[in-house]
């Protein structure tokens, strides 16, 4: 272990570059997850129904398929013999974040659901009675499920940077554009290379401690 | 108090990604005559270190930039068919006769070879290592029912090993035969790990030989294990966004005198991997 803390310090730029781009990669499809991710989850939460809370379950669903189910739908559409084959986005870094997008995107709207299902009934009902502006209570709401949706951000961004389904078939873990942390993992460990695929891991843990405690000190001024 | 730790989260975030997330912008495909070439080739001339060593001096040379994808032979020719690749470096003469018949390649060149090798424990339970030829080795190894890792993927490897069982008239089944599914160097350690035997291109082997000690070459040198390299450009006729210009330029440094010099020159720990044909 402190041989791969020692070699991860004297690492070499490609190690610190590609430990920048998971995380660069998992900041973008995190953040663009949350323009779709955020409203359709307080779209389904606003008024209960039953098809609304089967929709949710749909969501549910498909927040837990494997990576590479994703990745594979992804794949099919991004290639060039696809039909967004045209963009050019497969084995490139745009290819990694659309995937990456893919499975953020549900976990968001489930856990923004899940935290505002949680809010008093009434909070919606006032909302309805205050005549105010979409927007307005666009806003309004999102300041009362701001727990959910930090917990939501955390999730998704746990959740792109430690897959490797997606970033593998999508990326094709082409050194200098598409290797990522778990890309290059999964390929050390294929070379026999475990203290360096140890290292990246030590890194991938450090960084999910802190983005979790980053985020609970937001949360525990919350109370 | 929270809004500063929800800056310092934020800034850090912001800070950590935009330079990348600008140096990934450029790494954006571009249509033709740009100067990205993307390589679908074999795991054993990417896990050898051969692309390594080679492709700083081409892209020093060009100014081109090579973007590797490592998979199998066969994962590669069908990349290159769907259009996502624009040149393969690969090895299985029958899939690339295949592809270039079908129209899918505009030119193949032969590159180089190396050798297959048997590789199984020291100790040798199937008793390969003093027969005479590879149709032997194979029928031995399923009568002792001997564990072999196939690689299974359909690679140039697996197309090879497939060649070789049915030489030997075998269709290999049961519990010893394991298909991995995976790259070469993973499956030389799962051999290592489950005391089997398999068929390894020299290159990738003598790449990741240390981590495996107990395994050693138990039958090599039968001309049946010559494994000719070639490269193909993907025609441009089938998928006009290729990169045909650099592709050319690619295949012209693999088979002129600078290339061919540097397969000549390039070893690891001191063996000759590649050899010019």
């Amino acid at each position: 272990m402190t041989e791969a803390i020692a070699l991860l310090l004297a690492g070499d730029g490609e190690t610190w570059a590609i430990i920048g781009r998971s995380i660069s990669f998992s900041f973008f499809a995190t953040l663009f997850s949350l323009f779709p991710g955020i409203p359709l989850g307080i779209l389904l939460a606003w008024r209960p129904s039953r098809g609304r809370r089967l929709a949710a379950s749909l969501v549910h669903a498909i927040s837990a398929l494997p990576t590479v189910v994703i990745g594979l739908f992804a794949y099919s559409f991004l290639s060039r013999s696809g039909p967004l084959g045209g963009l050019g986005f497969l084995y490139a870094p745009a290819g990694v974040v659309i995937g990456q997008f893919f499975l953020a995107t549900p976990l968001v709207v489930s856990v923004t659901y899940a935290g505002l299902s949680r809010l008093d009934g009434r909070f919606f009902e006032t909302m309805e009675t205050f005549s105010a502006s979409m927007p307005y209570r666009l806003f309004r709401t999102v300041l009362e499920a701001r727990t959910a949706i930090l917990s939501a951000i955390v999730l998704a961004f746990g959740r792109v940077i430690g897959e490797v389904g997606v970033s593998m078939m999508l990326g094709g873990n082409i050194k200098g554009s598409t290797r990522t942390m778990t890309t290059a993992i999964a390929l050390d460990a294929a070379k026999g290379e475990f203290q360096r695929a140890l290292s990246l891991g030590f890194m991938l843990f450090l960084i999910a401690i802190l983005v979790n405690i980053a985020v609970n000190g937001l949360g525990s001024h919350e109370r | 108090m929270k809004s500063s730790a929800i800056r310092t989260l934020l800034s850090l975030f912001v800070c950590l990604s935009l330079p990348l997330a600008l140096g990934a912008q450029n790494s954006q495909t571009t249509p033709s005559g740009s100067p990205r070439i993307k390589l679908a080739t074999t795991t054993s001339t990417e896990q050898s270190g051969l692309l390594a060593y080679m492709l700083p001096v081409f892209e020093q040379k060009t100014g081109y930039k090579v973007d590797v994808i490592a998979v199998g032979t066969g994962a590669s020719l069908k990349i290159a068919q769907n259009g996502d690749c624009d040149v393969v470096l690969v090895h299985a003469r029958s899939l690339e006769d295949a592809f270039m018949a079908a129209g899918w390649g505009i030119e193949r060149r032969d590159v180089m070879y190396n050798d297959f090798i048997i590789l199984g424990p020291k100790s040798d339970p199937a008793g390969i290592r003093t027969l005479k030829n590879s149709k032997d080795s194979f029928s031995s190894l399923a009568a002792k029912k001997a564990v072999f890792v196939s690689r299974g993927d359909n690679s140039g490897t697996h197309v090879k090993e497939k060649d070789l069982w049915k030489l030997a008239g075998i269709v290999p089944s049961g519990a010893w035969y394991k298909e991995a599914g995976q790259g070469m160097s993973q499956v030389i350690i799962m051999a290592e790990q489950l005391g089997g035997y398999t068929l390894s291109d020299r290159a990738t082997w003598l790449a990741v030989k240390n981590s495996a000690p107990r395994l050693s070459i138990l039958f090599e040198g039968d001309k049946e294990l010559l494994n000719p390299y070639g490269i193909i450009a993907v025609n441009p006729g089938k998928w006009p966004h290729v990169n045909a210009q650099g592709s050319k330029a690619l295949m012209d440094f693999f088979t002129n005198a600078e290339g061919r010099a540097l397969i000549e020159s390039f070893k690891i720990g001191g063996d000759q991997c590649f050899f010019l044909l």
